[in-house]
């Protein structure tokens, strides 16, 4: 029975739990949406996407994430554009744009690894193990937005995810709706990113959105399911990733 | 007084509909027309669902600014009856007034609610997820809806399609009860032969407006042979 307890004795066990705890409960609820607005592999698209503006940032030392936020925010953007402004579709449009993101990433950190030492697989299955204080606490931040918002335009949003062209004609800004969805969804991955890297952060968003969608009729009770689910499986994930000697992020995901 | 003026609409360089005028004073007015006529299409230009030129309005007001007093009831196959809703999640959705961002729904919003469902017979379906209700319970959660949201002017595509028989007879009572209270209706009708006796005006489209009015003046066989063709001027 030790195994199970021992771990949570070490200062960095405990960061890391209360970091995946939070990205639990954030992408949980985030991702919950994405799975009833049948876009999930949009949040595996930008996700992806993340990769080029974390590398940037770190060559050029600012934090990690707010590269990667802003990579995110452009991405989506192109994915949006594309398809309105093109004969493209939209599956098509988001392989395009993210595999090209997920390139240019790659080759930044392939450029930026002859100049300091980094290490690629931090980026893409995250490096839990080396959460700061200071990282918890602007994930604590950026969970309290992310949910708050959700919380407080829940009906909003309940409506345009349901019927989109019932809400544009009820007068709802739907615009507005839309692009809040989606810097809500990219700070979550982005926060995701940190924890289990840009390749798996979508486990953490549809498997337990997904699940709740098994369980509850309705989503009222799916978002916050989302999050309690993902909580209660992040424990074991991580109590499952210290005893045994694999990469840290990818038993969570599972 | 709703009135349109000079509605063309479409997304590539022929239009699908176009240059349709004309007033309406309250009542239920029947959209006619063959397949492609620009039936639906004249709805959703009207709310701005669909790029158009013209202009539409309401009581001397473009319409574009007076959406709380609009309803629009969906045809039935343009919604994800899959989405994790109940019907009452429906239903008060009905009640979301642009500029209300944080206002909660209220229990003046829950009464109209109610008094929605029970007027179509569904308020004991109400915790009911909508992806188990038949065609004709769904169609009604979506009338109750309109009816909640207390608008003036409703828009209805396609209401009646594949709904059973007691459906279509509480839908009927429904739209006429808001015709004579003097609500606006526009609703698309796919059965020409019906028009003639449950509409106060019917508008024969194909692609432009054919003929608009009374019904036994519009449903002549001259005009139904111009929207229709031949075929259907004949049967």
């Amino acid at each position: 029975m030790e195994i199970l307890w021992e771990p949570w004795q070490l200062a960095f066990m405990q960061r890391a739990l209360i970091a995946v705890l939070l990205v639990a409960v954030l992408c949980g609820v985030a991702g919950s949406l994405l799975v009833v607005r049948r876009q999930a592999l949009l949040g595996d698209a930008i996700a992806h996407s993340l990769l080029p503006g974390a590398a940037l940032a770190f060559a050029v030392n600012l934090p990690l994430s707010l590269g990667a936020f802003a990579a995110g925010l452009l991405a989506a953007f192109c994915m949006a554009v594309v398809p309105q402004r093109s004969p493209v579709k939209e599956d098509a449009a988001m392989g395009i744009v993210f595999s090209a993101f997920f390139a240019a990433g790659v080759a930044l950190i392939s450029v930026i690894q002859k100049e300091r030492k980094i290490d690629l697989s931090h980026f893409l299955f995250g490096n839990l193990l080396a959460t700061t204080p200071q990282d918890l606490v602007e994930m604590a931040i950026a969970t309290a937005i992310v949910v708050g918002a959700i919380a407080l335009f829940y009906k909003e949003i309940l409506f345009y995810s349901f019927d989109p062209e019932g809400a544009a004609v009820a007068g709802l800004p739907v615009r507005t709706l839309e692009v809040g969805i989606t810097v809500g969804i990219t700070a979550a991955v982005t926060v995701g990113m940190k924890a289990v890297g840009v390749l798996l952060v979508l486990a953490m968003s549809i498997a337990p959105g997904a699940t709740a969608y098994l369980w509850m009729p309705r989503r009222a009770g799916g978002d916050g399911h989302g999050g309690l689910l993902a909580a209660s499986a992040a424990w074991w994930g991580c109590t499952a990733a210290i005893s045994s000697t694999c990469l840290r992020g990818p038993p969570l995901c599972w | 007084m709703l009135t349109i003026e000079n509605l063309t609409a479409g997304y590539g360089a022929v239009p699908v509909l176009a240059g349709v005028t004309l007033a309406v004073e309250g009542g239920l007015t029947g959209i006619v027309g063959p397949n492609g006529a620009g039936k639906s299409t004249l709805l959703k230009a009207m709310v701005g669902l669909m790029p158009a030129t013209g202009q539409v309005w309401y009581g001397g007001q473009p319409l574009e600014r007076q959406r709380e007093r609009l309803a629009w009831v969906p045809q039935r196959s343009q919604v994800d009856w899959t989405f994790p809703a109940t019907v009452w999640d429906v239903v008060m959705t009905g009640r979301i007034r642009p500029r209300s961002w944080l206002r909660p729904l209220t229990v003046v919003d829950r009464r109209r609610a109610i008094a929605a469902l029970e007027r179509l017979g569904m308020a004991e379906y109400r915790d009911r997820p909508i992806g188990r209700l038949s065609g004709g319970q769904q169609q009604r959660v979506f009338l109750a809806r309109a009816l909640a949201r207390e608008s003036e002017i409703l828009l209805l595509d396609e209401p009646l399609v594949g709904v059973d028989r007691p459906t279509e007879e509480v839908m009927w009572s429904v739209l006429r009860e808001l015709a004579a209270a003097g609500k606006t209706l526009l609703m698309v009708h796919h059965d020409v032969g019906m028009a003639r006796n449950v509409f106060d005006r019917v508008l024969l489209l194909n692609r432009r407006v054919v003929a608009w009015g009374e019904p036994e003046q519009v449903l002549t066989a001259a005009n139904l042979q111009e929207a229709y063709g031949q075929a259907l001027a004949a049967a």
